[in-house]
């Protein structure tokens, strides 16, 4: 799946103005930014709560997909506009991680049927 | 960059991590990176290269007062030193430990502090080396082949 699927089949906000036809590879979700360098690999989309520019580092370095703010959680400008510069995807969703982890699953089973 | 040599052996590059503000980490990492791109070296190598230096960068700004990092890049090695001015560390063989953390409450509300980042460093090179004074300094030494 596309970033971009996220965007119009389940109600996702890109709010950076970057590149979201990028494919997706797997799901991976952590706060704890080592956890993250030991266990995401590239083209995961990551579900975190932490919203500064840290993230970006990490993102950038792992070569996710898109970062992925649920709860609706809040950002910073500064964060969005030094992820446009470095082209990196964040979206936003007021879902939590259960339904964001059932969208992957049922892409999965439906590419798998195709 | 705050140097870059290049001879026969190879290149040398030097870079100043600073203590100010973990708010934002991960430029060197992210500038050395991008420089291994540029030699297109493997990308598996460069995703282990960046995760150990990103760690690295991330402890001497987190728990130092303020480093450098090497890195040397000849023909079939990759030699990483991180070098900071203290406050060093009592028992290295703790802080290599899993979940071992002493970062600060600011420093865990970014993030940090889960205790995974030296043994991140050990699993992503190929050779590992730790050296610390208590008072003095921490230095890590890593290489990778290529
Ligand atoms: N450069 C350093 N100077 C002083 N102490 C250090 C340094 N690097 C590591 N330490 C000590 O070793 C501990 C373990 O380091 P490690 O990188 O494994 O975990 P962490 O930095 O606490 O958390 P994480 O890396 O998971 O965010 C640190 O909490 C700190 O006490
Ligand atoms: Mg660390």
């Amino acid at each position: 799946m596309r970033v971009s699927n996220l965007i119009t089949n389940y109600g996702f906000e890109l709010i950076t103005d970057t590149d979201s036809t990028v494919e997706i590879n797997g799901v991976y979700s952590s706060d704890l930014l080592s956890f993250v360098m030991a266990n995401g690999n590239s083209g995961n989309a990551w579900i975190t709560v932490q919203a500064h520019l840290n993230i970006l580092a990490v993102a950038s370095l792992m070569e996710f997909s898109c970062i992925i703010l649920p709860y609706g959680v809040q950002i910073d400008n500064e964060v969005v506009k030094k992820a446009n510069e470095e082209n990196i995807n964040i979206l936003k969703t007021e879902l939590d991680h259960h339904d964001i982890y059932k969208i992957f699953i049922d892409e999965e089973e439906h590419e798998s049927i195709l | 960059m705050n140097s870059f040599i290049t001879n026969n052996e190879g290149i040398v590059l030097k870079y100043i991590v600073g203590t100010d503000d973990f708010s934002i980490v991960g430029e060197v990492s992210s500038k050395i990176k991008k420089v291994l791109k540029q030699l297109n070296i493997d990308n598996k190598l460069i995703r282990r290269v960046a995760i150990a230096t990103y760690e690295a960068e991330v402890n001497v700004a987190i728990h130092s007062l303020g480093g450098y990092i090497e890195v040397e890049i000849i023909k079939n090695e990759i030699k990483i030193k991180i070098r900071d001015n203290g406050p060093g560390i009592k028992d290295t063989n703790l802080a290599m430990e899993k979940g071992y953390s002493t970062a600060s409450t600011k420093a865990r509300e970014l993030g940090f502090g889960a205790g995974m980042g030296l043994p991140n460093m050990k699993r992503c090179s190929d050779e590992f080396k730790i050296e610390s004074k208590f008072g003095e300094y921490t230095e890590l030494n890593m290489k990778f082949v290529v």
